[in-house]
């Protein structure tokens, strides 16, 4: 069970219709790989975000598959476009069956 | 007499080569914004006790642009993670008096204000020069009755750059007449008194020859506004008094202790090398 999980979402507020935004996403998590080792020989279970997904009024924006060679603490920005105003959804999944949730608004004005 | 002479045709030399070499590294006159709106001064006219070095500059200034830039906004900055962590701490009850930093303080943003810009500072009732660590564990011993936290411990890196947070972009202001001049003194003597087996004070790497290249290493003038900082070297925050360690180690001397009456010393004299350069703690750096 990886500890201290805390999703952080960056979308501007606003935008006019059709604007290609950028999204920064980051969630805090050890990553931990399952290749190390701990100091008695034992090998350290793996315990990743193995899926991270971005919906915008229901409609998908972008799903990741992800694999252990991932870092700490991993971190996207990708870009979308808005046509209209409306909610953008992530959604990361853990190895450990846990589900990490973040929605932001957007106005289209 | 002689070293005093060396020390200036060192410093000469340094300035000499800065200007060769100065339009490949990072520009001393970028401005460093952060979010889009703390502006933050990273290079201004030393303060008058400051006997060698006619300006001073932040860390953030010898970085590369990538570095600087990492620091310019709170969501690229790897440093606020840690922030956020110390902000849960902030608020969880702990201790023999069911306390937390909350219970006391209410938020850091308003009651925490400032008090980055003029530590250490004198304590009067202890009688001593105290850090942002000390009156950390002042809380939680005596008014919390918590344990208290080790000096470079990662709840107190986390929290001392949690504290150190609202007071980004006011001036440091260190007062170093009064009670705290005798600490301030001794500080100074340490900072010129070579040690270890390479024989290096701090004044030679970060008076002598900042903006000089010491191998790979872009040599700052070791300025600690940015303390606790983030570094991309081990991916997290780094005190005050473990960046000491590690300098004086690299000397290849007995290092003093982290909470040490030396260390506290030459952080108060350091920390006024940088009084009136902006808070930026917790910076980037590499």
């Amino acid at each position: 069970m990886a500890k201290g999980v805390r999703p952080r979402v960056k979308v501007p507020g606003s935008a006019s219709a059709g604007d290609v935004i950028t999204i920064k996403t980051l969630i805090s998590h050890p990553m931990e790989s399952g290749q190390r080792k701990d100091s008695d020989g034992n090998v350290i279970p793996r315990s990743i975000i193995n899926r991270f997904v971005c919906d915008f009024n229901g409609e998908n924006v972008i799903d990741v598959t992800m694999e252990p060679a991932i870092s700490t603490n991993p971190y996207f920005e990708f870009q979308a476009m808005v046509p209209e105003g409306g909610e953008f959804k992530f959604t990361w999944y853990d190895d450990d069956g846990s589900v990490y949730e973040e929605a932001k608004s957007i106005s289209v004005g | 007499m002689k070293t005093s002479s060396l020390r200036k045709t060192l410093g000469l030399s340094a300035a000499a080569l800065a200007m060769g070499c100065g339009a490949a590294l990072a520009d001393a006159d970028d401005n460093l914004v952060v979010n889009g709106e703390i502006e933050m001064v990273t290079q201004t006219e030393a303060p008058e006790h400051v006997e060698y070095l006619s300006t001073i500059r932040s860390g953030w200034t010898y970085r590369s642009d990538e570095t600087q830039q990492f620091q310019m906004d709170d969501f690229d900055n790897p440093a606020m993670i840690f922030v956020d962590e110390a902000r849960a701490s902030w608020n969880t009850a702990e201790g023999s008096e069911g306390k937390s930093c909350a219970s006391c303080h209410g938020t850091p943003e308003e009651s925490m204000k400032g008090l980055r810009a003029v530590m250490p500072k004198w304590n009067e009732e202890a009688g001593e020069v105290w850090t942002l660590e000390k009156y950390v564990n002042d809380c939680r011993e005596n008014r919390m009755g918590a344990d208290a936290w080790g000096w470079t411990s990662t709840p107190m890196r986390n929290m001392t750059a949690l504290i150190s947070v609202p007071s980004r972009g006011m001036p440091v202001n260190v007062a170093i007449d009064g009670p705290a001049r005798e600490t301030w003194e001794r500080g100074k003597e340490l900072y010129y008194t070579r040690t270890g087996q390479l024989e290096l004070s701090c004044a030679n790497c970060h008076e002598d020859n900042h903006d000089n290249f010491i191998r790979a290493d872009h040599l700052s003038q070791g300025q600690i506004n940015g303390f606790p900082t983030y570094r991309l070297k081990n991916a997290r925050l780094n005190s005050i008094h473990g960046r000491f360690k590690g300098c004086v180690r690299d000397t290849r001397a007995e290092t003093f202790s982290p909470g040490s009456d030396d260390f506290v010393a030459l952080q108060l004299y350091v920390a006024s090398r940088g009084n009136g350069l902006s808070v930026e703690a917790p910076a980037v750096r590499n």
